[in-house]
């Protein structure tokens, strides 16, 4: 967007008053379409049942939380995986447009340092569980659930940012 | 067919919109909890606030039926326990699981790692789940499952003390991102 003699310069973040907005544009456009909000470990649940239906069938069929998801066979076919592929799809073709695709491992400034890998595992698996726990993430549960003034919303949104505000104290910023 | 489209479009306008904001950048998602880069309360209680006040008003209008909108059961001890498990993960990890499917998008291979870790910790909790099932309605609240019904107030007021405090907490993040070295850019 600026001149393009500045070569593979990214643009600049959305204002976050703008973004906000938008984003409770599409969240309100996801009520009226389907009666229920955004998500995303819905469909990381969803995949768990499906990757586990190929490599162990048996403990999968017999697991009391994925079975029933395994079913009827196809634990992917539900609109959540559609809108996780959509979000995938459409944060690919914003970050291209705005010239902000890059490999690399990020985060290993403030998360760890070269322990980078490291935290972001055991930071992904804490999320996965705790997720499953609360039947929710900061999408389905703290977002959506706080649109719809729900409680479980609140609490969620409450002990989430606590505790991330506690738990960053540990990390020394580097280099 | 058309739930297949639905979930296409909606999804990619809600993934457009985070990267937009920088959601798929570790450093600004957790400069929310160093207090440096206030974006994530931003963008959430704003969205949030708008939502709300838009269901308000097209349910007044009738043109949404609020009795068929999903509504998270008031297990609100289960709840709390997966925010502060899904905030330390947050924290530790750099990204939520959305989020982390964005930063995937942009090329981060942290963001790879933690949605593996994603998965695994699903794993963890379903191999454990017949002993710890009781967690996930831990703490119901019988009273009722929204903050209207809990507090027997209307929705409106809620909605307008929801404006109230997401306005000062515009201005206190934008205070402390002055004071602090500012939101983090995507131009380094």
């Amino acid at each position: 967007m600026v001149k393009n003699a500045k070569l593979e310069q990214p643009a600049p973040y959305m204002n976050p008053l703008l973004a906000g907005i938008l984003l409770g544009m599409v969240l309100l456009a996801t009520f009226i379409v389907t009666g229920h909000g955004l998500g995303a470990t819905g469909f990381t649940t969803r995949f768990t049942a499906w990757v586990g239906m190929y490599i162990a069938p048996v403990a999968t069929n017999a697991n009391d939380y994925l079975g029933g998801m395994v079913e009827e066979g196809k634990p992917l076919n539900a609109w959540i995986t559609w809108q996780v592929i959509g979000v995938a799809l459409g944060a690919l073709l914003s970050a291209f447009l705005a010239k902000r695709i890059h490999i690399q491992l990020d985060g290993k400034k403030f998360l760890g340092g070269a322990k980078r890998p490291i935290t972001a595992l055991s930071g992904g698996m804490l999320a996965g569980f705790g997720a499953r726990v609360a039947a929710g993430c900061t999408s389905g549960l703290g977002l959506s659930g706080a649109a719809v003034l729900s409680l479980a919303g609140f609490a969620f949104l409450a002990t989430f940012f606590a505790t991330g505000l506690v738990v960053s104290r540990f990390f020394k910023e580097g280099k | 067919m058309s739930e297949i489209i639905s979930g296409l479009i909606l999804g990619a306008a809600f993934g457009f919109v985070l990267e937009r904001a920088g959601f798929g950048n570790p450093n600004k998602l957790t400069g929310q909890f160093r207090l440096t880069d206030w974006s994530v309360f931003k963008v959430m209680f704003t969205a949030i606030v708008f939502a709300a006040v838009g269901l308000l008003i097209l349910e007044k209008l009738g043109l949404v039926d609020a009795g068929s909108l999903f509504v998270p059961p008031a297990f609100l001890g289960a709840a709390a326990l997966g925010g502060a498990l899904v905030g330390a993960g947050f924290a530790i990890g750099g990204y939520c699981p959305g989020t982390s499917v964005v930063g995937l998008m942009s090329g981060r291979i942290d963001a790879a790692i933690f949605l593996i870790g994603l998965l695994l910790g699903t794993v963890l909790f379903a191999g454990i789940y017949p002993s710890i099932g009781l967690l996930t309605t831990l703490g119901e609240f019988a009273q009722g499952d929204s903050l209207p019904e809990a507090l027997n107030i209307s929705a409106l007021s809620v909605d307008v003390g929801m404006v109230i405090a997401a306005i000062g907490l515009f201005m206190l993040g934008s205070w402390m991102e002055k004071k602090s070295k500012g939101p983090v850019s995507s131009q380094v």
